[in-house]
């Protein structure tokens, strides 16, 4: 047992760097998940995610393969794109979903053009699937600052979020916060999608953040307890990934996040409120 | 203004007339990486017109063709290529651009080595799965091979071009006496390493013939090609390796991921010996614009980070 489950982080620097990072990035990136799925921007992360690729292309075309440029280039690129499309959607009649997806194809392909340029694309696979296995020192503290600002940007403004997902309409009509609120929360998605492409790489970072919060859906329908259970849920996904892929020979990054899919298609079925027992409770209701 | 009319009547030349006209011009050669390139530009001298697709610092396992290479292709009449599966994206290249070249394989005649087992990547199915066969595809990693892929394009030449086969063959004879001289070289400079210093460490398995011909001991936490991810297990294994076997230095090289490596370095508390050229050449002022001048450069990182530390 210690052998299948502890060994590993004990004998090697590398897994316990990778456990450390993927662990705060799930700590900040979870609970954000929740609050995009509640909004119903669960794709949101998606479009996010490929949104950032031209800010890190131009800073790794600048300055090679640099955590701090590719962060800034990327969290530039990210603030962008939400900002557009946020503000697409708050002062026109278009939807957020239409100008999302407008920006961020946008973003996407002046990303693929910028990598082009530099002649091959080995690198663009480096930057969209980054390896958990190879985290610096310095992509650890990106990821540690990360997540305190997450959690910090959180409790202050939970309230409002919570408010916000719930019925915007009403916080606007309450309080000023609104429309400030929407565009930091759109600020916390993006810094844990740059602080995610360190780790996971942009394509697989969304799965840290949407998959746990979607599977803790389906065990909670309060606001707290389904943050604290999509964090556990992204924690055990990355412990379960990080061994799967030490004992099975497999990439980490997939790994880790067909943990979280694990997870996810187990609560559907077997979750408080997945089929099983909302099955059960409806049969119930009709006997009675 | 007379280059114009000779140009648009050599131009009427090629779309009027069969092959046999095409002689007095020169040979359009594409070759599919920079190293090939450099061994088709030896051979071939001004009496072809280059093309490589892959250029310096690129990496042919994922290179992604453009419209113009497909052009390029089409109007090729020799396209030189690695074989063994080395070049991914060709065979769409080929097929996109419905070219009527020949393809050559250059590695037609060398002796091919099984990928790298042995190492630490018996278990990895999926890296080893897209080479075919499970064949190492570098074989220009070892000067003997290198012979043969000369041979290979001369060969090559004088079936597209009969009129310069004597030129081919005279280049072709005077490179591969350069390329037996660098051999000496590489020997004599593997000579100088104790053997016991012998095994070092790579971020790609690009090295199976060198290592083959030239008896060093290459370790990689990637599998056989850049495609393919690496796992926690082949880094932990690697890991492993080189506290039990002593690595004496550890390289990156000038296109993979150098993060993973300089982790293992920190870890294993071997030095970073400097950047290894396997899959490309430099550009024209870095330390390796020619092959001769890439496998020298590469014998003498190895032997100055090994006998350094």
């Amino acid at each position: 047992m210690y052998d299948l489950l502890i060994a590993p982080f004990v004998e090697f620097g590398f897994m316990q760097r990778a456990l450390a990072g993927s662990l705060l990035l799930a700590l900040g990136a979870c609970p954000v998940g929740v609050f995009l799925m509640l909004r119903r921007m669960s794709l949101t992360g998606d479009a996010m995610a490929h949104a950032i690729l031209p800010g890190a292309a131009a800073g790794f075309l600048l300055y090679g393969l640099q955590i701090v440029p590719m962060t800034i280039g990327g969290l530039v690129a990210g603030i962008i794109v939400a900002l557009g499309a946020g503000a697409v959607s708050r002062f026109t009649v278009q939807r957020e979903d239409a100008s999302m997806a407008a920006f961020y194809l946008i973003s996407l392909a002046l990303g693929v053009l910028i990598v082009s340029l530099r002649g091959s694309s080995v690198d663009l696979m480096q930057v969209l699937f980054g390896t958990v296995l190879a985290l610096n020192d310095d992509a650890l503290t990106l990821i540690a600052l990360i997540s305190g600002v997450t959690l910090l940007t959180l409790a202050v403004f939970w309230r409002a979020l919570v408010a916000e997902c719930l019925d915007p309409l009403f916080l606007r009509s309450v309080s000023r916060l609104g429309t400030p609120v929407h565009f930091i929360f759109l600020g916390l998605v993006v810094l844990n999608l740059v602080g995610g492409f360190q780790a996971l790489g942009t394509l697989l970072s969304v799965g840290l953040m949407m998959l746990p919060a979607a599977a803790a859906r389906f065990w909670t329908a309060r606001v707290e307890p389904m943050c604290m259970l999509a964090f556990a849920f992204g924690a055990v996904s990355c412990v379960a990934g990080l061994l799967i892929s030490y004992h099975g020979s497999l990439p980490s990054g997939p790994a880790i996040i067909l943990s979280a899919g694990t997870i996810y298609a187990a609560s559907i079925f077997f979750g408080t409120r997945g089929i099983f027992n909302t099955k059960l409770r409806h049969h119930r209701h009709r006997t009675a | 203004m007379h280059r114009l009319i000779a140009l648009a009547s050599v131009l009427t030349v090629i779309t009027l007339t069969s092959t046999a006209a095409i002689s007095a011009q020169p040979l359009k050669v594409v070759a599919s990486f920079s190293i090939i390139g450099d061994f088709a530009k030896n051979v071939g001298g001004d009496r072809i017109e280059l093309t490589t697709l892959v250029g310096p610092d690129g990496d042919a396992h994922v290179y992604e063709p453009s419209p113009a290479d497909a052009v390029t292709m089409s109007k090729a009449d020799v396209v030189l290529v690695n074989g063994l599966q080395y070049e991914g994206f060709l065979q769409r290249l080929v097929d996109a651009s419905a070219t009527k070249a020949s393809i050559v394989e250059l590695t037609n005649g060398i002796d091919p080595l099984d990928m790298a087992v042995g190492h630490e990547h018996e278990g990895n199915g999926a890296a080893v799965n897209h080479h075919q066969g499970g064949l190492d595809p570098h074989a220009f990693q070892s000067v003997a091979n290198a012979k043969v892929y000369v041979g290979n394009i001369a060969g090559a030449f004088c079936a597209a071009d009969a009129a310069g086969c004597d030129v081919y063959k005279a280049n072709a004879e005077r490179y591969t006496a350069e390329l037996g001289a660098a051999e000496a070289y590489i020997e004599a400079s593997v000579e100088a390493i104790p053997a016991d210093q012998r095994t070092i460490i790579t971020s790609h398995d690009a090295f199976g013939y060198f290592e083959n011909a030239y008896g060093l001991t290459f370790l990689a936490p990637e599998g056989i090609s850049t495609e393919a991810e690496a796992s926690a297990a082949d880094v932990a294994a690697l890991i492993r390796q080189v506290r039990e076997e002593k690595a004496s230095a550890i390289f990156v090289e000038n296109i993979t991921n150098p993060r993973l490596i300089e982790q293992i370095a920190a870890e294993t508390g071997v030095t970073v010996g400097g950047t290894l050229y396997s899959d490309a050449l430099s550009k024209a002022g870095g330390p390796a614009p020619t092959y001769i001048d890439m496998m020298k450069n590469n014998i003498g990182t190895i032997r100055g980070a090994i006998l350094g530390s």
